[in-house]
């Protein structure tokens, strides 16, 4: 009884399928539609990116942080500076922008991955407005509230739709390797480190280690995001790294679904479309927004990826149901082969 | 596998084909018939931190209209809302949704002056006419100035500080203490006092920051009697006005030391949640909803007719640059497809509102009245700032110059323009 295993899960060539028509129609979009949408779109990609980094931490690791937008002001920040205030060009500048968003993840990972729960998400939102704090204090270099302007882009990314090609191109790539990452036996480890700490430890992996690896990793992803953000707003400011800008990349992952790499896409997604698209028609977008997270957070708790997987079993099931019918004995085997591919 | 393989090279064809053939210019700009509606793209803050002043954006702007009709020249006005919801993320989205998707013929706001500079950097690669009536941050009409963005009816941070700086020398104090808060706009706000008055000859003895939203100011309050000033200058903006104002009289403070307080401190969007703590204090501003003129009354009374308070400073700025930009529009004949046109006849058009008599300098800022403003209390028990002096024509640079000016920083924490600081930097105090 294969097709009862499947039905937990798309089949790899309609989820091929699949990615291929977003890939296709995301090339086609700036053909398709106007330079607004187009701009919507590049959002949805970085904050996606963004998401995902968050996701790998939160969703992958188990370990939720409430600080990234702090990591992504890093190198914006950064870059921001060197870029505008002391005209470096665009490759030196995300190079050290980047190096230094990797070297703080490094620290402020150090500080947080001892912890957990609780805890670790008091320590990374302390991090957190720690930037901001910085951003909003150091006058000098941040320009403090009125915020660093005037951020070039890259000489051949300058017009709406170079700038979407070029973030799209940076978004795949990134999203390429954290999807070969998360199925690597470093992604597995970090899963068994969120399902049981102790237990992984008792195996012999260095816990604290594939934590803060985790950590840096996901915030160098962050400050990839951090750069397509400058680039794109050629504008950075603190409220850019405030902590309601961490909560709403958490907020994404929610939505989306935690543990997935698509679902943070797709929960940035949404969000960036109920704050830009929505509100063009509906005054009271926020109330909008906090009813969907309501309804995802009672009735699907994994998210829209979740959502999607039972809306496609409970369909596979419908499909199913008379040939289980017809073969009582196949049941208990149905639930063998389910055990094995989910891995429980 | 096969199917995958098909997939990759639809992809790769159509990845070739993106980088081949780029699509059309974006649609700013485009076809504004003479005939058609004028659009106007207003962007204020209706969600988040800012957004009771943003709706008395939007009702101050609604209300020119309501009482002048929405026809200019013969042609429908048409007014677009958007929220920024106070965040410059969002607001530049909202401006490029204004340019680019729904092609107003103008963008009138925000509020805040991080979205403000946002905006400015934005609209300057499309050219869009685009007027700040609120947004005060000083460099967006002196260093970091954008052609297509004027301050219609608007001010800077400095503005009327500069004027209070020798007011306050004028009233015999010669050393004051300055409470401000920490952010750019209160650097700038107590930059300009702390220029002007020490220019004069006045010392400042000690200069406090505290954090927005800040619930007591005890700490900040008990350091008054040690320092024993002349007189103190304090600003503060949205709730911190209201527990300031009222700590200041618990303290006792009210009856013995003179306070010098700011427009945004007693402005009407905080006044009116103030008591009796409130009446007797006197600031300094570029609104004054208890002047006297006819143009000033005839819109305070409308206001409160139609939306039952009276008008904050964000209300009376977006109802005057209505009337502005509405009079320039009425000196082309509402032809304003030619933006240079527009904007050269908006930056030349002179108003006696609201505000008194206003026009523009040659950087896009206004050169205004500044009223010296006390509080008192209307017949209908509402408290109101009542002009006892008025400043006319005062410029953005006061009478400094605006070459020496410019020479000097924006005022920041580091920077608030006393005479040691200029030499500091070679300029003269």
């Amino acid at each position: 009884m294969r097709a009862a295993a499947l039905a937990r899960h798309i089949p790899a060539p309609l989820q091929l399928g699949l990615l291929a028509a977003a890939l296709v129609l995301a090339i086609a979009l700036p053909y398709l539609t106007s330079s607004f949408y187009v701009s919507v779109a590049t959002q949805i990609l970085f904050f996606g990116l963004l998401a995902m980094s968050i996701d790998l931490l939160g969703g992958y690791t188990g370990l939720m942080p409430l600080g990234h937008a702090g990591v992504l002001g890093i190198s914006a920040y950064t870059m921001g500076y060197l870029v505008s205030r002391l005209r470096w060009g665009w490759v030196e500048a995300a190079g050290v922008a980047l190096a230094l968003t990797v070297l703080v993840s490094l620290l402020f990972g150090f500080l947080a991955v001892r912890t957990r729960g609780i805890f670790f998400v008091m320590i990374t939102m302390a991090e957190g407005m720690l930037v901001w704090g910085l951003a909003y204090r150091w006058a000098s270099v941040t320009g403090a509230e009125n915020g660093i302007r005037g951020i070039a882009r890259p000489a051949f990314a300058t017009l709406y739709w170079q700038y979407y090609y070029f973030a799209l191109v940076v978004f795949l790539l990134c999203a390429l390797a954290l999807w070969l990452l998360v199925r690597s036996p470093f992604g597995l480890t970090l899963r068994g480190i969120r399902e049981s700490e102790s237990r992984m430890r008792t195996l012999g992996y260095n816990v604290t280690l594939h934590k803060l690896l985790a950590f840096t990793i996901s915030g160098f992803f962050a400050g990839v995001a951090g750069l397509l953000y400058a680039w794109y707003n050629q504008y950075i400011s603190p409220s850019s790294v405030h902590i309601s800008a961490s909560t709403e990349g958490l907020l994404m992952v929610v939505l989306g679904g935690a543990g997935t790499l698509l679902g943070p896409v797709l929960g940035a997604a949404v969000i960036v479309a109920v704050k830009n698209l929505l509100s063009m028609y509906v005054a009271r977008w926020p109330t909008v927004l906090g009813l969907i997270f309501i309804v995802v957070v009672l009735f699907a708790k994994d998210g829209l990826v979740g959502l999607g997987r039972r809306g496609w079993a409970a369909w596979q099931q419908r499909q199913q149901r008379p040939v289980s019918a017809a073969a009582p004995g196949a049941y208990p085997m149905a639930v063998d082969e389910e055990r094995a591919a989910t891995g429980s | 596998m096969g199917r995958w393989r098909t997939w990759a090279a639809v992809a790769g064809i159509l990845a070739l084909v993106a980088a081949c053939a780029p699509p059309g210019a974006p649609g700013s700009g485009a076809g504004q018939q003479a005939a058609g509606p004028i659009k106007a793209g207003v962007l204020a803050s209706l969600t988040g931190v800012s957004a009771a002043s943003g709706q008395d954006m939007v009702n101050g702007w609604n209300l020119y209209w309501k009482l002048n009709g929405a026809t200019v020249a013969g042609r429908q006005l048409q007014t677009l809302v958007e929220d920024d919801a106070s965040e410059p993320n969002t607001g530049l989205t909202k401006a490029r949704q204004f340019v680019e998707q729904q092609q107003v013929d103008f963008i009138v706001g925000p509020l805040l002056a991080n979205i403000g500079y946002a905006v400015a950097d934005y609209v300057k690669t499309t050219g869009t006419p685009t007027f700040f009536p609120i947004v005060a941050a000083d460099d967006l009409t002196q260093r970091a100035r954008v052609d297509n963005v004027i301050k219609v009816a608007g001010w800077g941070s400095s503005q009327v500080t500069h004027v209070q700086g020798d007011w306050a020398y004028d009233q015999g104090y010669r050393r004051v203490l300055t409470i401000c808060a920490d952010y750019a706009f209160g650097h700038e706000v107590c930059g300009g006092f702390v220029r002007a008055f020490t220019a004069r000859g006045g010392q400042i003895l000690t200069q406090l920051w505290f954090p927005l939203n800040t619930p007591d100011f005890g700490s900040y309050l008990a350091q008054i009697p040690g320092a024993n000033p002349d007189a103190v200058f304090v600003l503060t903006v949205g709730a911190d006005s209201v527990r300031f104002v009222k700590q200041w009289a618990e303290f006792g403070l009210k009856d013995r030391v003179p306070l010098l307080a700011t427009e945004t401190m007693l402005d009407q969007s905080v006044l009116r949640s103030m008591g009796p703590e409130a009446e007797g204090l006197i600031s300094l501003g570029h609104w004054a909803e208890g002047r006297p003129a006819r143009e000033t009354q005839d819109m305070v009374d409308a206001y409160l007719r139609e939306y039952n308070q009276l008008p904050s400073y964000y209300a009376a700025a977006m109802f005057a640059a209505a009337g502005w930009i509405a009079k320039a529009i009425e000196r082309l004949n509402g032809n304003i497809s030619d933006r240079k046109a527009f904007l050269d006849a908006v930056r030349r058009t002179e108003v006696s509102g609201p505000f008194g008599q206003q026009k523009l300098d040659d950087y896009g800022a206004p050169i205004l009245n500044v009223y010296v403003r006390q509080v008192e209390r209307r017949p209908d028990g509402r408290l109101w700032n009542v002009p006892i002096k008025t400043y006319e024509n005062v410029s953005q640079f006061w009478t400094f110059g605006a070459d020496k000016f410019l020479k000097q920083p924006l005022y920041s924490r580091e920077f608030q323009g006393t005479p040691e600081q200029l030499r500091a930097l070679g300029l003269q105090p």
